[in-house]
């Protein structure tokens, strides 16, 4: 019944002809299949992965060795300041450094890549339900591509107001050298990428209501499509609200509105707008999206982790339902917590409280997720392959990125915490700790399905080995550095006595950071090489349950060569009814359905 | 190599907890000074205390969690254990238990909080009334001592004067150099003229963003002289690392004369001027 008998079977679809460009570019540019859209976004995401990671060791090299000359590409970047980096310059980074990270990495590799690849294929469908808007969704990256690179290369070089873009210093042009042309473009590169994500979410939630194969109901899904399938909901309902409040920055740029701008503003010693509105205004605005953004760029990781580790420890997920009622939990609460970012921002502090409270509660389904994933673990018979070291990574650092969110959720610490390296440290453990580490498992797990080889799994745990090292190095002192007061988006935070003694330990963390960035060259030499010279893969080369394993590696278009029906969840590992260690969702039971 | 692995696992939570443990004997080797700056308010300690409990409470939580996650490595390990899967799908009740407590424990946490936050964002200092009397329902604010507007990559202070009103002919003027008496209740307005800004007094356990187009107040009480750092914690442009002032607590009778020589320093060109009539 597995795929496992046919090891030498290639998906034949997606490649017929050949031959003309045409075909090419209908096959593989402009293409409507899911997997080669899913992929398209995988590429690109991590080639801007690259770039955010390099952005990000231009921040450490500041904050190591401050106004010093950088090696080698210093000249070259920076010949009128002598080859050091200057503030202009660095406030540039951390902005363009999140900016890439976070609306060209994260969100589009989870939603777009993994979304696009595996929805089809693990709920049994052949396609997306709109395969037209599915191209869309991706060629709008490209208009946002193309804004946040020219921002690089517009006057002021590139946006400089913080991922967050805050009015006033955001939406003036006179107040800082990236808020003229740069942040145009930056605003608008955003507008794009919520275009694409739109269009995008629409889809999946069309496609996982409508087109489940016969026997898929929601609760035999597998919790990487719930997590999918949330991440969607949190897209389609938080988005309008941020594509409207970049619209209404762009208008109070271009169009002398004032939706942010207060009256008797006066910067660089000139009245600066028309005023009437009011900064803070943004912020709501912003963070109503941005803070379910954070779960945006979690919850499929958390599904992904959940089917990784069900699989290595050959055993059922430990309370599926309670993990569905969790991800919604969070989705719910995600909606209602977004006032902890504007704590001290002069928001009134009652409302402060109340936030205090949701922005509590929403640890307590995270908390039951892990529970629920050490219970998986419980009595298990545990494989340590790449990814589930991976996967295991995830669970272990988000206790830390987790709990480190209860000092800010408590309003009074928050006081002292706010806008220091605590902050930096608990969003690098969700994000990086947490979702990246589950995206590297994500792509060891499914390379064998997308490209019909597998990756070198000797190499993939060197390549874990190194991340996990480094990363902790690079973010763990960050609680240190908070705790002493140590801000944010400082280019020389040497400057205060309170912080001066602190050089030391940025510098360790600075050669944590560039030996992060480097081991990723293993990574990258796995992945490539691996597409062309890994051992040939067989349909299910895991011996897992889910649906996607039951077709071609690589699917061929139309993904399945057979019509699949679905008798059961995707966690059947051990199941006493089963012959072998794991009972795939479309294995017909043993004894005969009673009519 | 489940044993391996499960031991990279364990370093997690011993150096993790290692590493807070070396910076909170924050006296010692290796990690000077790496933990809270010099607390000089009468409130600090409350924000120190609660960041200590909540501390030790994750930290329970963290060690616990991480060390069963490791445990359950080592133990059902594939190539180790011997024992067939446990073949279950979860228990109600460990789901039940898992909830209530945590649930339970962040209320708690929530609403142990808010004491400490409403005495240092809502409760504003205040004078008696004409009764004479503290808290009954004529009491008046108490006045600012001083006005700090954030300004492009200054703090510009106004001190109210003799008149006791910030705002008015008799203003006493400094940049970046905010003095305050010893041990009294220090109340002051803060303002912006372009961006935000955010006035951070790391000793003092202070921040409050500077909103252009909000008048806003916030308070405290130094309790030690000396001279500390004044942060702009909120992106401010590109200057905003340089955005630093000093805030330098003296008993009151050195306050005043310090207030006096800067009132002198002030109107030495309205001196001037007259004799040039």
């Amino acid at each position: 019944m597995s795929g496992s008998q046919h090891p030498h079977e290639h998906g034949g679809g997606h490649a017929h002809g050949g031959g003309s460009v045409a075909t090419f570019i209908a096959t593989y540019v402009f293409s409507r299949d899911h997997k080669i859209i899913g992929l398209q976004f995988l590429f690109s995401t991590l080639l801007w992965f690259l770039v955010g990671g390099l952005l990000a060791l231009g921040i450490r090299w500041q904050l190591a060795w401050p106004w010093s000359d950088m090696p080698i590409i210093g000249r070259m970047l920076f010949s009128a300041e002598g080859g050091q980096i200057s503030p202009e310059f660095y406030t540039m980074l951390f902005t363009m450094h999140a900016t890439v990270m976070i609306f060209f990495v994260i969100i589009p590799i989870l939603a777009g890549a993994f979304g696009n690849f595996l929805i089809p294929l693990m709920i049994g469908a052949d396609d997306m339900a709109f395969p037209t808007l599915n191209m869309l969704s991706y060629w709008f990256m490209w208009p946002a591509f193309l804004c946040i690179g020219l921002s690089f290369f517009a006057p002021g070089n590139g946006a400089a107001a913080g991922w967050t873009s805050y009015p006033p210093l955001s939406a003036v042009a006179s107040s800082a050298p990236g808020s003229s042309t740069a942040q145009t473009l930056w605003l608008m590169g955003v507008t794009f990428v919520g275009v694409s994500s739109m269009m995008g979410s629409v889809n999946y939630l069309t496609t996982i209501i409508q087109m489940r194969a016969p026997g898929m109901t929601m609760f035999r899904l597998p919790l990487t499509i719930w997590g999918m399938f949330i991440t969607a909901i949190l897209q389609a309902f938080a988005l309008p609200v941020l594509t409207a409040a970049g619209f209404m920055q762009l208008a109070d740029r271009l169009l002398g509105t004032g939706f942010f701008l207060p009256e008797h503003l006066v910067v660089n010693n000139a009245v600066a707008a028309t005023g009437g509105g009011q900064p803070l205004l943004w912020q709501h605005l912003f963070w109503f999206y941005s803070h379910p953004a954070v779960y945006i760029m979690i919850l499929p990781a958390m599904g992904m982790v959940s089917d990784m580790i069900s699989c290595f420890a050959r055993k059922p997920i430990f309370g599926y339902k309670p993990m569905v009622y969790s991800i919604s939990a969070i989705a719910g609460l995600g909606f209602i917590v977004w006032g902890h970012h504007m704590f001290v921002s002069g928001m009134n502090p009652v409302l402060g409280m109340t936030f205090m409270v949701s922005t509590m509660m929403i640890a307590l389904p995270s908390a039951v997720k892990v529970f629920n994933w050490l219970g998986t673990l419980w009595g298990g018979q545990i494989q340590f392959t790449t990814p589930m070291l991976f996967a295991l990574s995830f669970v272990s650092m988000f206790i830390i990125g987790g709990l480190s969110g209860i000092f800010m959720a408590a309003t009074p610490v928050d006081i002292f915490i706010h806008d220091t390296y605590f902050i930096v440290a608990h969003f690098h453990y969700v994000l990086f700790a947490g979702t990246a580490m589950a995206v590297f498992g994500a792509i060891y797990f499914w390379f064998p399905k997308m490209f019909g080889r597998m990756m070198h799994d000797g190499w993939g745990k060197v390549h874990f080995f190194l991340t996990f090292i480094f990363l902790n190095g690079t973010f763990f002192t960050m609680h240190i550095l908070g705790v002493v007061g140590f801000p944010r988006r400082l280019a020389d935070p040497y400057h205060y006595e309170t912080f001066r003694h602190l050089m030391p330990m940025n510098q360790f963390m600075t050669i944590c950071a560039l030996g992060m960035v480097a081991v990723q060259v293993i990574f990258a030499v796995n992945f490539i090489g691996s597409m062309f010279f890994g051992p040939v893969a067989g349909r299910n080369p895991w011996g897992a349950n889910s649906l996607e394993w039951m077709a071609p590696s690589p699917p061929g278009h139309g993904n399945f060569d057979f019509q699949p029906v679905v008798y059961r969840g995707p966690y059947e590992y051990g199941s006493p009814e089963s012959d072998t260690d794991y009972y795939p969702q479309t294995q017909p039971p043993l004894a005969p359905v009673p009519a | 190599m489940g044993r391996f692995w499960s031991i990279l696992f364990l370093a997690v939570p011993v150096l993790g907890v290692g590493c807070f443990v070396c910076a909170a004997m924050s006296r010692s080797w290796p990690l000077y000074n790496h933990w809270f700056p010099r607390d000089i308010s009468e409130h600090g300690h409350v924000i120190d205390d609660l960041f200590t409990f909540i501390l030790l409470l994750t930290g329970l939580i963290f060690v616990a969690t991480s060390l069963t996650l490791v445990y359950f490595l080592w133990k059902y390990d594939a190539r180790q254990n011997a024992e067939p899967v446990k073949y279950t799908h979860g228990s109600h009740v460990l789901e039940v238990v898992w909830s209530i407590l945590p649930a339970a424990t962040l209320l708690f946490i929530a609403i142990y909080q808010m004491d400490a936050w409403a005495a240092a964002k809502m409760r504003r200092p205040m004078l008696p009334g004409p009764d004479g009397r503290l808290e009954t329902e004529d009491d008046i604010a108490r006045p600012p001592l001083a006005a700090v507007t954030g300004r492009q990559f200054e703090w510009r202070i106004a001190y109210a004067g003799a008149d006791g009103v910030v705002g008015t002919r008799d203003d006493i003027f400094t940049v970046n150099d905010l003095h305050v008496p010893l041990g009294e209740e220090i109340v002051l307005e803060i303002l912006s003229e372009d961006v935000l800004h955010s006035l951070f007094l790391p000793n003092v356990r202070l921040k409050q963003d500077l909103v252009p187009g909000m008048r806003q107040y916030v308070w405290f009480r130094p309790l030690e002289t000396g001279t500390y750092d004044i942060v702009c914690a909120e992106l401010c442009g590109w200057g905003h690392y340089k955005m630093k002032g000093r805030l330098t607590v003296l008993p009151r009778d050195q306050f005043d004369r310090w207030l006096a020589q800067k009132w002198a320093e002030q109107e030495l060109s309205t001196y001037t001027a007259e004799r040039g009539e």
